[in-house]
C-alpha cells in the first residue's frame, strides 16, 4: 500500500517536530512504518517519536528512533515499544539522556543478536540497571554525574551480544560497575574492552566451549587417534562473526603447532567438544596423508580447487578410519542449494566448490551438474587402489577447473550463503612456493627478536577470592618468585647452637619417628608366619582342657614415612617488631624456629621446602625461594634464611596459591602446608580487613582439594578472632612467641606422627 | 582336557620348549592381559607337566611358598607350600607377577634357580631335592617400574627371559575373534580402539587396553550386547577414573563404529 501525502501530512502533524534532518527523512521512515507496523502501532510510534522531540536533546534520538523501530517492531512485536520508551523517559530525567542516541542507534543491532521480546526486555533491565550503579554523586557536589561507561557499553551491546548472552551480558557489567564505579576513567576503558579484567571476565561468561575447558582432551584425542603429538593452541576469535573462525596447522615449519579458534558456539546440532574434535581430526588427517604442492604455477581458483578435493581425500580417509564421525561431518558440512547462485550476477566459484565438496562427502547429495557428478566419480575411483595422494587431487582438480571456470569467477561480488566449511583449515600447509612473491604467507618471515627482559621469573597470575561478590576476580594477583639473596649461614648455625639442649630432647623423639621397615603385628588368627611362643601356650592349654587361644600367627608390617612439607614464611613489616623479654625480634625467632624445623625435617629424611612471602598491592607479590625440594639442607639455603629481612605486607592467598604448584607435584602420599605468619591477612590496597581472610579462606579450601593439609602457625595472640575463619581447627596460636622454636618443632612432629 | 588356545607370536613355543628340556627356570615378561599365564598353560600342557600357578601378593612369605607348621589333633604337622609340592612332584611352578611379592621373600628360589635344583626347608630340616621334571617359571610386569618394585639383579640373573607384547593388529583381531567367537571385521574395530587407548599410556593412563579386555568386550558382543556399550563397560570403565581419558575413549568407540 502506497503512502498517500494526505496521510503523510497527518502524520507530520502527529509528530509535531520540525527539525531539518527529521524532516528529510521522515517520508522514507513512514513508508517503512506503513509497512511493519499496524494502525494502532503507527499511533504509538508518532507518539514516542513526538516525545523524543519534545525533550530537546537535539534531533538525534529522534532520528535513530524514527530509522530504527520499524524493523525492530517486526521481529520482537509492537508490544515492546512501551518498555523502550519507559527506559527512554528514565533517561531523560537523569544525567544520562547523552545516551539515548546510542542506545537506539544499536537496538536493531541488539533485536537481531537475541531473537524474541523477553531477552530484549533483560536486556533492557540490565541497562537500566547499569546506569543507576554507575551514575554517581560526589559529596560536596549538588550536580550528580552521567554515567562514564554507559554510552560506551551501549556503542558495544552488539558485538558483546554476539559472544555473550544476555545473562552473561549482566555478570560482565555487574564486575565493571562493582570494581570501577569510583573510577571513570577506568570503567570507560573496562566497558569499552580495553583492559585486561574486562576481557578476561568476559572471557569467563562467554557461551560455547572454551578451548582451555577441553584442552586435555583433545590433546589425549590426538594421542589415542592419530598418535601424533603437537601443542594446541587457542586463538583470539573476540566478537568477531563465528563464521570465520578457521583453524589452521603449522606442520611444516619449525613451529609446528595447531591452532583452533578460544571458542566455540554449538552449530546445527553439533557441541562445540564435537567440533573441537571434528576439526582437529581434519587436521591430523592432514598431517598424516597430504604431501606439499608447488604453488608458483597455480592460479588462485586452481589453487582452491586442488584444496577443496585434497580436504575432500582426507575426509574421505577419514571417514574410512573412523566412520563413527561422518554423522559429525555432515552435519558441520554446509549444505549448498543448487542453483541458488545466478553466476551472470556474482561470483559462483564458492558456491560451487562448496556443492563439489558436499557431494564428495554425502552420497545423498542429490546435484544433477554433469560435470560434477563426473570429478565425483573419478574422485572415488582413485580409491579402489589405495588411498591416493596429492598429486592425483591436483590432476583432478585443474581438470575440473579447467572445465567449469566461468568469466563470472572474477566478480567482485560473490556468493557466499552455505559456502564456509567451519571445521577445515586453512590448508597453509599443503603449499610451498618457489619464488617469494607477493602471495607468500609472512608467518614464515622471521621475526626480529624480541628485547631482551629483565632477569627473574616472569609474573604468575592467580585469582582472588572478592568478599563483595562472592566470585573469583580472575588473574588479579601477580606473584614474582625470586631467589633469596644469601647471607652468613654461620649466623644460623649459631643459632641453632643455642637451641643444642632442646635439639637433644627432640632426637629421642625424632627416633621414635623414624621410618621401622617391618613391625611385627602379633596375635593374627589370620597371619603369614606362626608365633611359636603363642602356638605353644595354646597347645598346652588346648592339652589342659581350656580354651585355646586361635591367635596365634603373626604378620608384618612395613611402616613408612611418605610426608613432603612446605613451609612458608610471612616476612611482612610487623615481624621487626621486638618481643619484650628477649631483645630478640620475631623475625630472628621465627629464623630460629624455622631453621630448628629444618634440622628435624632433615634428620627425619622429609623432604621439604622452605619460602618467604610479602607483598606490596596485588601487582607485586614477591614470593622468597629459600629452599626447594631438590636441595640439601646445607650452607646455601642456611645462608638464604639467615639474610631474611621483613618488609610490606602480607597476601596469605597468593602465597599459598602459588606454594601449592610446587608442593602440589610432590610423590609423597600427604602433603603438608605449614604457614608461619603474625598477624591477619592485609594488604595496603584492600581497605576491607576481611577482605583477605575470606581470600585465605579459599585457598585452603582449594588446596584442600589438591590433597594439601594446610596449618598454620599464627604468633598474633589476638588471632583467635580470625583465624580459624581460614584454616578452621588446623590453626595453632602462640602466644608466647619466646616458645616458638620448641613448640614449631613439636608441633611438626605431632603433626606427622 | 583340551589344549589351551595360544597363538604364537613368533618362535616362543620352540624356545620355552628348549629352555624346559634344559631345565632353565623361565622367566616371562610383558604388560597385563598380553597372554603371560596362557602361554605358561599351553606350554604346561604341552609338555605334559601338571602347572601349579600362585598369585603372589604383598603379604606373601616364605612359608607361603615353602610350606609351615600347623596345628592338629596329635600335635604339629607340617604342610607343604605350592613351591615345595611342585618340586617334590616335578610340576612346573608359575609365580605370578613375582614383583608383587616383597624382595626378601622371593630370594627363596634362589637355590632352586641354579644348578643345584633343591629347596632347604629350614624350619622342617629338610631338603628338597627338585624332581628331574621340575622347572620354576616366573611373570613379571615391567610396566610397574617404581623403585619400590623391582626384583633384586640376583634373581633375575638366574633366568632366561621372554618378552611379550600386545600382537600386532591383525593377530590380535585373529586372537579375539577365534577366543570370542566374533566375526573378524569387528574384532578388528576393537583391535582399533585398543590401539587408541595405548597410545595414552604415560598421559593418564598406567597400561593401556589389553587383550583379555578385548576378549571380553568382544563375549559380551557375542552376547547380544551393543557394541558400544560393550565397549564402554569392558574397556573403558574399568581402565579409568578420570573424566578426560573416559571421554576421549568414548569418543574413539563413537568414531570407530559407525
Amino acid at each position: 500500500m502506497a503512502t498517500t501525502s494526505e496521510q503523510l501530512e497527518r502524520w507530520r502533524s502527529q509528530l509535531d517536530c520540525s527539525f531539518a534532518a527529521v524532516q528529510a527523512v521522515f517520508a522514507d521512515c513512514m513508508d517503512d512504518a506503513a509497512l511493519a507496523l499496524s494502525a494502532s502501532g503507527i499511533d504509538a510510534y508518532l507518539a514516542c517519536a513526538r516525545a523524543l522531540g519534545k525533550m530537546g536533546r537535539g534531533p538525534e534520538p529522534v532520528l535513530a528512533f524514527l530509522q530504527e523501530w520499524p524493523p525492530i517492531a517486526q521481529s520482537v512485536g509492537e508490544d515492546t515499544l512501551v518498555d523502550v520508551s519507559a527506559l527512554l523517559h528514565t533517561m531523560q530525567k537523569s544525567p544520562n539522556s547523552a545516551a539515548m542516541a546510542p542506545l537506539l542507534q544499536t537496538l536493531a543491532a541488539v533485536t537481531r543478536r537475541l531473537q524474541g521480546a523477553d531477552p530484549l526486555r533483560h536486556y533492557l533491565r540490565v541497562v537500566r540497571e547499569m546506569m543507576a550503579r554507575t551514575t554517581v554523586s560526589i559529596h560536596g557536589h549538588h550536580t550528580t554525574f552521567a554515567s562514564p561507561g554507559l554510552p560506551v557499553l551501549l556503542e558495544h551491546a552488539p558485538r558483546l551480544l554476539g559472544a555473550l548472552t544476555v545473562a552473561g551480558l549482566s555478570h560482565w557489567m555487574e564486575y565493571g560497575a562493582r570494581h570501577y564505579q569510583h573510577q571513570p576513567e577506568r570503567q570507560r576503558e573496562y566497558f569499552a574492552l580495553q583492559s585486561a579484567d574486562s576481557r578476561a571476565v568476559l572471557q569467563r561468561e562467554r557461551h560455547g566451549t572454551l578451548l582451555v575447558d577441553v584442552e586435555r582432551q583433545l590433546d589425549l584425542t590426538l594421542r589415542a587417534l592419530w598418535q601424533t603429538h603437537a601443542p594446541l593452541h587457542a586463538y583470539t576469535t573476540g566478537l568477531n562473526d563465528s563464521s570465520t573462525q578457521t583453524p589452521w596447522s603449522t606442520h611444516h615449519t619449525d613451529d609446528d603447532s595447531l591452532c583452533l579458534p578460544d571458542v566455540y558456539d554449538d552449530l546445527n546440532g553439533v557441541p562445540g567438544l564435537d567440533r573441537y574434535r571434528v576439526a582437529l581430526a581434519h587436521m591430523a588427517a592432514h598431517r598424516r596423508w597430504s604431501q606439499t604442492l608447488v604453488a608458483d604455477n597455480l592460479s588462485p581458483l586452481q589453487r582452491l580447487t586442488v584444496e577443496c578435493l585434497e580436504d575432500a581425500r582426507v575426509d574421505h580417509l577419514l571417514l574410512h578410519h573412523y566412520p563413527g564421525l561422518r554423522p559429525l561431518l555432515q552435519a558441520l558440512h554446509p549444505r549448498p542449494v543448487e542453483g541458488a547462485c545466478d553466476p551472470a550476477v556474482a561470483s559462483c566459484l564458492r558456491h560451487r566448490l562448496a556443492m563439489l565438496s558436499r557431494a564428495l562427502l554425502d552420497p545423498d547429495h542429490g546435484y544433477t551438474d554433469g560435470a560434477l557428478k563426473e570429478c565425483v566419480n573419478a574422485f572415488h575411483a582413485q580409491f579402489i587402489h589405495g588411498e591416493s595422494s596429492t598429486q592425483a587431487m591436483q590432476t583432478l582438480a585443474l581438470a575440473y577447473a579447467t572445465r567449469t571456470r566461468r568469466q563470472s569467477d572474477q566478480f567482485a561480488r560473490v556468493f557466499f550463503d552455505n559456502t564456509v566449511i567451519s571445521y577445515r583449515d586453512d590448508n597453509r600447509h599443503l603449499w610451498t612456493f618457489i619464488e617469494t612473491g607477493d602471495e607468500e604467507d609472512s608467518f614464515d618471515e622471521p621475526r626480529s627478536a624480541p628485547a631482551p627482559e629483565a632477569p627473574g621469573l616472569p609474573p604468575r597470575q592467580y585469582p582472588e577470592w572478592d568478599r563483595a561478590s562472592q566470585s573469583y576476580r580472575p588473574d588479579w594477583v601477580s606473584v614474582y618468585e625470586a631467589l633469596h639473596p644469601g647471607g652468613n649461614a654461620s649466623t644460623i648455625d649459631a643459632l641453632l647452637e643455642q637451641h643444642s639442649n632442646l635439639a637433644r630432647q627432640l632426637e629421642k623423639l625424632l627416633d621414635l619417628l623414624k621410618p621401622h621397615n617391618r613391625t611385627r603385628i602379633r596375635y593374627q588368627e589370620d597371619g603369614s608366619e606362626l608365633d611359636l611362643d603363642i602356638a605353644v601356650r595354646s597347645l598346652i592349654d588346648w592339652r589342659a582342657g581350656a580354651q585355646p587361644d586361635p591367635r596365634i600367627l603373626m604378620s608384618h608390617r612395613t611402616a613408612e614415612r611418605s610426608i613432603s612439607v612446605l613451609v612458608l614464611l610471612d616476612v611482612s613489616q610487623s615481624l621487626n617488631d621486638a618481643v619484650p623479654g628477649t631483645g630478640q625480634t620475631r623475625l630472628e625467632l621465627s629464623q630460629q624456629a624455622v631453621a630448628l624445623l629444618a634440622w628435624a625435617m632433615d634428620r627425619l629424611g622429609d623432604p621439604f621446602a622452605l619460602a618467604g612471602f610479602h607483598s606490596n598491592t596485588r601487582h607485586d607479590v614477591r614470593y622468597q625461594h629459600i629452599k626447594g625440594f631438590g636441595e640439601r639442607w646445607n650452607d646455601v639455603p642456611k645462608a638464604r634464611l639467615a639474610a631474611m629481612h621483613a618488609a610490606y605486607s602480607t597476601r596469605m592467598g597468593a602465597a599459598l596459591r602459588h606454594g601449592s604448584r610446587t608442593l602440589g607435584e610432590q610423590s609423597t602420599d600427604k602433603k603438608l602446608l605449614l604457614v608461619l605468619t603474625d598477624g591477619r591477612p592485609s594488604d595496603v590496597d584492600v581497605p576491607d580487613e576481611w577482605s583477605l581472610v575470606d581470600d585465605t579462606r579459599m585457598a585452603v579450601q582449594e588446596l584442600a582439594h589438591q590433597g594439601i593439609h594446610t596449618h598454620c602457625i599464627s604468633l598474633d595472640p589476638q588471632a583467635d578472632t580470625y583465624v580459624h575463619a581460614m584454616f578452621g581447627q588446623h590453626a595453632t596460636i602462640i602466644d608466647r612467641v619466646e616458645q616458638l622454636p620448641e613448640r614449631l618443632t613439636r608441633l611438626f612432629l605431632s603433626l606427622t606422627r | 582336557m583340551t589344549t589351551p588356545y595360544y597363538q604364537a607370536q613368533g618362535n616362543e613355543v620352540a624356545l620355552f620348549e628348549a629352555a624346559y628340556t634344559a631345565r632353565l627356570p623361565v622367566m616371562v615378561k610383558g604388560p597385563t592381559g598380553c597372554g603371560k599365564s596362557r602361554f605358561v598353560e599351553h606350554m604346561a600342557h604341552r609338555l605334559g607337566r601338571p602347572l601349579i600357578t600362585v598369585a603372589c601378593n604383598e603379604d606373601m612369605t616364605a612359608s607361603d611358598l615353602l610350606g609351615r607348621f600347623l596345628l592338629d589333633a596329635s600335635g604339629t604337622r607340617w604342610q607343604d607350600g605350592p613351591l615345595t609340592v611342585a618340586a617334590r612332584t616335578g610340576a612346573i611352578c608359575y609365580l605370578d607377577e613375582i614383583v608383587e611379592a616383597r624382595q626378601d621373600t622371593t630370594v627363596v628360589i634362589h637355590p632352586l634357580t641354579d644348578h643345584r635344583r633343591l629347596l632347604p626347608l629350614d624350619k622342617k630340616g629338610e631338603t628338597v631335592h627338585a624332581h628331574p621334571g621340575f622347572q620354576l617359571v616366573i611373570s613379571y610386569n615391567p610396566g610397574y617400574q617404581s623403585l619400590l618394585k623391582d626384583l633384586k639383579p640376583s634373581t633375575k640373573q638366574r633366568f632366561v627371559a621372554f618378552e611379550f607384547n600386545y600382537p600386532h593388529a591383525e593377530l590380535e583381531a585373529a586372537i579375539v575373534s577365534a577366543e570370542s567367537g566374533l566375526e573378524h571385521l569387528r574384532a578388528a574395530q576393537l583391535v582399533q580402539i585398543a590401539h587408541a587407548a595405548r597410545q595414552l599410556k604415560g598421559h593418564g593412563l598406567t597400561e593401556g587396553i589389553s587383550t583379555r579386555l578385548l576378549v571380553y568386550a568382544a563375549t559380551l558382543m557375542v552376547g547380544g550386547v551393543d557394541a558400544k556399550e560393550a565397549c564402554r563397560m569392558a574397556l573403558v570403565r574399568p581402565i579409568t577414573d578420570d573424566a578426560d581419558i573416559r571421554q576421549t575413549l568414548d569418543h574413539s568407540i563413537d568414531a570407530v563404529f559407525a
